[in-house]
């Protein structure tokens, strides 16, 4: 991925024009429309909505696994989502980070992370070995490197899916839901790392990662996330920085703030 | 890459009338029942021709994955399976000598026994009694496989690192099941073959190997070796791929895994015998 062209800076990573937003399950569900939303290459948003609400699906959608209902998704100026195999490399721009980590079970997670590596540069088993090494030991998995899937616990189900994502050294990183479930160790932990991707980390050759979160509630991303947006009931709504966030006087807002409203 | 759900995609509306209350009578049932099979028909055959669209246009893409992938695959429906073959080939030699010699000799037609062989072992039992052992020990495990990988949103994630799922769990499995199916015919044909002179031996059937073999050789063409190629291949592709439609094509949850396999062995099973209903009509106009 190092030949590609630098990120244009007047081109926006991410921009949706009125898009709806299918369920992933049953495409004749609506989940979410009218988004109106521009992320820019080095941003850092967090996007946070109750269950049900359709994170996931709009992490889908975002991530090009769908295409949208309606309206306009362009990634990088490209439009999305990308199914031929001759813009294939625009869309590996972009990383899934998916809930839960979704691993391939019949891979260990060495051989996870790898798979990504090997299947595009055309690896064998031995040749890919030290980029995952460095993958794994940046996540802390190296002791579970030869484990299944299923005999690793959720929370470092997620960190393997997050280092078979970086494989790739994508430009822009979405992660669902990352915290849920989470002891504070575990949160501490990807708080930090996400703040370093941002900034630059080593493997992605300190180049700053343009980072996409969803969540449940605000609070602990304060003061490591740059932007915030809602998904609310069927719609969506990007607020900004965390001033804004803490002004707004909606009832959800104020709900995914951790903040009991007053009926209560 | 969205080939991959395109059958099941497009198509809600077709099953929608096909699931909506009518009045129990045959007429309806039998509607039904037509509509789901034309509907099963179209979705396995855009599949079967997806499944050759991607194997031909990414020939040669990440060899180093796909490979091992494909020597796994032989091995996992073949070279694995091949004890259990040389076992069932012994019985096969004996159900089918054992049972004619006896009856041959009665009435002098014991020169007939390569012949009958033949035509018993090579042309007909042996590649459909492989088909249907392949399919029930690895055809299953496919479903069952993808099915859940499928569940578990695997296939999602395949998709988000730019890896077709086609290409990826299909094409490896749709070669090495027809190049299994294709070699353990022949290692089942070999075996029973050879058993079936032993037993005539052991019944003392005044039968030297060498007429034994002349006789064989007598009542083979060359047709019979190369349609014999061309069906168990056809047999491997068929189940390779009825397996892998059931547990990849369609969006399915964890509980559905097992009503897929079910279909699958069905739908199979049927592929293979209308597939081996073809070729005997082929055998009977040459």
């Amino acid at each position: 991925m190092t030949d590609q062209p630098p990120t244009q800076a007047n081109v926006p990573a991410i921009e949706m024009t009125d898009v709806a937003v299918n369920a992933m399950r049953d495409p004749n569900t609506l989940v979410t429309e009218g988004i109106n939303w521009t992320v820019n290459a080095g941003d850092y948003w967090v996007v946070a909505g109750l269950h049900g609400t359709g994170k996931s699906d709009f992490l889908m959608l975002t991530g090009g696994l769908m295409a949208p209902r309606r309206g306009r998704y362009r990634f990088f100026g490209e439009e999305m989502p990308i199914f031929e195999e001759a813009r294939l490399k625009e869309r590996l721009r972009l990383g899934v980070v998916f809930d839960g980590g979704r691993l391939f079970n019949h891979l260990n997670v060495a051989e996870n992370v790898a798979l990504p590596l090997r299947y595009h540069h055309n690896l064998s088993r031995t040749e890919g070995a030290a980029a995952v090494g460095e993958l794994l030991e940046c996540t802390g998995l190296t002791p579970w490197a030869e484990s299944r899937p299923g005999t690793l616990g959720r929370s470092w189900q997620k960190r393997a899916g997050l280092a078979r994502a970086l494989a790739l050294e994508p430009e822009v990183l979405l992660v669902d839901d990352p915290l849920a479930g989470l002891d504070p160790q575990h949160v501490h932990w990807w708080l930090g790392f996400l703040d370093q991707l941002s900034k630059g980390h080593r493997l992605m050759h300190d180049r700053p990662l343009t980072l996409v979160v969803t969540t449940a509630e605000f609070q602990p991303w304060k003061g490591h996330a740059r932007q915030f947006a809602v998904l609310k009931n069927h719609g969506f709504a990007a607020l900004g920085l965390w001033g804004k966030l803490e002004a707004a006087s909606e009832v959800l807002v104020r709900e995914l703030l951790t903040e009991r409203t007053p009926t209560e | 890459m969205e080939k991959g759900n395109a059958s099941a995609v497009s198509l809600p509306r077709v099953r929608l009338v096909v699931r909506l209350p009518l009045p129990r009578s045959l007429t309806s049932y039998l509607g039904r029942g037509l509509f789901l099979f034309l509907l099963t028909l179209q979705g396995l055959g855009a599949f079967a021709l997806i499944t050759l669209g991607v194997a031909i246009s990414r020939l040669g893409v990440a060899r180093k994955v796909v490979r091992p992938l494909i020597r796994r695959e032989v091995y996992r429906a073949g070279l694995r399976l091949l004890p259990m073959f040389l076992f069932i080939s012994a019985a096969l030699g004996l159900v089918v000598i054992g049972q004619t010699v006896s009856w041959l000799t009665r009435v002098g037609a014991i020169n007939f026994l390569g012949t009958v062989m033949v035509i018993v072992v090579v042309r007909e039992l042996g590649p459909l009694v492989t088909a249907m052992l392949v399919l029930a020990r690895v055809g299953t495990a496919n479903v069952i496989e993808l099915g859940t990988a499928r569940a578990m949103g695997e296939v999602e994630a395949l998709e988000a690192l730019g890896i077709d799922p086609v290409h990826y769990l299909v094409v490896p499995r749709v070669i090495g099941m027809a190049l299994g199916v294709f070699a353990l015919t022949v290692y089942l044909i070999l075996g029973a073959v050879l058993s079936g002179y032993l037993w005539a031996f052991i019944q003392e059937v005044p039968l030297r190997p060498g007429d034994y073999f002349r006789q064989l050789g007598g009542a083979l063409s060359g047709l019979d070796f190369a349609l014999l190629a061309i069906k168990t291949l056809a047999f491997g592709f068929i189940i390779a791929l009825v397996t892998c439609y059931h547990g990849l094509a369609q969006p399915l949850r964890l509980e559905e895994v097992s009503r897929a396999t079910v279909s699958a062995v069905a739908q199979s099973v049927i592929a293979c015998v209308l597939i081996d209903a073809l070729f005997i009509t082929i055998y009977l106009l040459t």
